[in-house]
């Protein structure tokens, strides 16, 4: 036999082969953020003083700030062929208990409306303590899903129920109202360097994480567990573990997402998310991550929760009903997963 | 009639493993040589896969011994004869299929960055994927890229990767379970071919398989199971189809040979 010993064995595609296939992957992985450039395109040439003014645009960015920040900890989640539907309500949990912390700090127990005054370092240990509220329930998601086998739909969906339900009994279903006033002056409405502190906030978030997903090891064993388990468990990536991580940074995300709820409305908003699991679930699969695990990418992610925030607010700006935005989304994402199921057709006749 | 070209490199020596009232194998004996394509044959239920299994650490026999390069070892788990050297190409191969080549080849064993970003867990993707298309180059697999995601690869080239990312990692000895079961008869040639220059490159390979012919291409030495015991252990030149048909169906080539 011949060994052939020239690195350039491993060659490129002949043309002729790849050129429909070099077409489909251009499109099928870039259309959607061609549609979000489209939409940006219409609604300026539409209403260039309304929607491109610095104004909307920075609305628009507060508007995504916080699904983006769950949509992250989604995109971890379903890269490993998981879902956590538990999200939003781990958000309203976690913005309860971070607001019933911070008011009895401020020694206002009593107050059900209005501002605190408490400094920044009660603000400090209401971040702190919405972060590990979150962390809590993915942690209960994580060893119920890693450790006990039992499917990710039903684990979160129950989760969901929990912690919603534990929100409620721990505030009797009233929302907590009063909030340190520097955390809603500073980092609900702040600024730093004329960005929205809250924008800031989620922007550094994505990119550490999309680092994390895209050139570490931790992001690498995410695809993997995600594309094949019992390969990887073959291949000595502790998978439980992974999933774990998975989970309990998903739950984190969650604890982030809340306190910038709280900072941004003021007080807590118990009825407010129970959309935010679905919101980020067609965020992340409009982005091209896979709902059958392996394949995805942060900056899809992106795009994936600013498509329906731009709509919505080019459609309202235009004087179109903005109840047609949820029919436009619900369309878009079912062709998004038709998208993703042809590319995977395509690409095992290959 | 015993081929023995120097110290076996591992070796079973009364292997029992019993499954409730199925007794799998039943004082089996099993050897390999270094350097050597050893083919190990039997009927259904002789007690290859158990075998395999043990051999590669898979599962804990009831009784009998392991050694490796002469000294008795234990294989708990898998990644214990990983470490020793010893690797199992799955039937199913076990690669992940969204991700590239190379990727796959690295799956579980990612190369970090030097200092402080490796602290970090920054991966090393520009070495590891020169490594993989040196590795590739070497056992003369030709991928049409190595990019592209593996599932959209062809059958023999799915089984080409999971062969070298065996021989990457396994300096001693690879199973391989009917490792051209699914694939066409050119296909079946490289993969048979690559088998060949894993060989070639120091590496013992352990074939199992039902496919006469492909064993008595392929194969230097034979070795045939039968209801759990070695039945017969034949030279490359003293093997025939009937041959092992014989010992695999009837058995007493061992005591014939013994």
């Amino acid at each position: 036999m011949s060994v052939s010993t020239h690195p350039e064995t491993v060659v490129p595609p002949p043309e002729a082969a790849s050129r429909w296939g070099a077409v489909s992957r251009w499109v099928g992985g870039g259309w959607i953020f061609l549609l979000l450039i489209a939409l940006l395109v219409v609604f300026t040439v539409l209403r260039p003083g309304q929607f491109a003014s610095a104004f909307n645009a920075s609305t628009l960015a507060l508007d995504a700030a916080t699904l983006l920040v769950l949509a992250v900890g989604q995109t971890f989640v379903i890269i490993t062929a998981g879902i956590d539907l538990s999200v939003g309500a781990v958000l309203v949990f976690a913005s309860v208990a971070s607001a019933k912390v911070m008011l009895f700090l401020s020694g206002a127990q009593g107050s059900t409306y209005g501002t605190t005054d408490g400094g920044w370092p009660v603000i400090a240990i209401g971040a702190v303590v919405a972060v590990l509220a979150g962390m809590v329930w993915g942690a209960v998601n994580g060893a119920l899903i890693a450790i006990a086998h039992i499917p990710p739909l039903i684990v979160t969906l129950g989760t969901m129920g929990m912690a919603l339900g534990s929100a409620q009994l721990l505030t009797g279903g009233l929302d907590v109202r009063a909030v340190p006033g520097k955390l809603v002056a500073y980092v609900g409405t702040g600024k730093i360097a004329g960005i929205p502190t809250l924008v800031v906030i989620a922007v550094l978030v994505t990119a550490v994480a999309g680092i994390c997903l895209h050139l570490t090891r931790v992001g690498e064993r995410t695809f993997a567990v995600g594309s094949h388990r019992e390969a990887a468990r073959r291949a000595g990536i502790p998978v439980r573990s992974q999933l774990l991580r998975v989970y309990l940074f998903s739950g984190a995300l969650a604890g982030v997402a809340a306190i910038m709820a709280v900072a941004r409305f003021g007080t807590t908003t118990i009825g407010g998310h129970t959309a935010d699991n679905l919101a980020t679930i067609s965020a992340v699969v409009l982005g091209g991550t896979s709902l059958f695990g392996g394949i995805g990418t942060m900056v899809g992610t992106v795009v994936g929760v600013l498509i329906p925030v731009v709509l919505l607010n080019g459609f309202v700006i235009l004087g179109i009903p903005p109840f047609w935005q949820t029919i436009a989304m619900g369309a878009v994402l079912i062709l998004a997963v038709f998208v993703d199921q042809l590319k995977r057709r395509q690409r095992e006749r290959a | 009639m015993t081929p023995t070209s120097g110290a076996p490199l591992l070796e079973a020596r009364n292997i029992t493993r019993r499954f409730g009232h199925v007794q799998a194998l039943d004082r089996a004996d099993f050897t390999v040589y270094p350097g050597e394509i050893c083919a190990l044959i039997g009927d259904n239920g002789a007690g290859k896969s158990t075998l395999v299994k043990i051999l590669s650490g898979a599962d804990l026999p009831d009784s009998g011994e392991l050694l490796l390069d002469g000294r008795p070892v234990q294989l708990g788990s898998p990644l214990v004869a990983q470490h020793l050297g010893i690797a199992t190409v799955y039937q199913d191969l076990a690669l992940a299929p969204e991700l590239a080549a190379s990727r796959n080849l690295f799956l579980g064993r990612e190369m970090l960055r030097q200092g402080l970003l490796g602290h970090l867990g920054f991966l090393d993707r520009a070495s590891m994927r020169r490594i993989a298309a040196e590795q590739f180059a070497t056992l003369g697999i030709v991928l049409r890229s190595p990019d592209v995601p593996v599932a959209s690869l062809s059958g023999g080239q799915r089984q080409s990767i999971a062969i070298a990312r065996a021989a990457m990692w396994a300096k001693k000895v690879i199973f391989m379970d009917e490792p051209a079961a699914a694939l066409g008869v050119v296909q079946t040639a490289r993969v048979l071919d690559l088998i060949r220059s894993v060989r070639d490159s120091g590496i013992a390979v352990v074939l199992v398989s039902h496919n006469m012919p492909q064993v008595l291409e392929v194969a230097d030495r034979v070795e045939v199971l039968r209801l759990g015991r070695r039945v017969a252990r034949l030279d490359r030149s003293e093997a025939t189809v009937d041959r092992l048909v014989t010992a695999m169906t009837s058995g007493g080539q061992e005591e014939a040979a013994a």
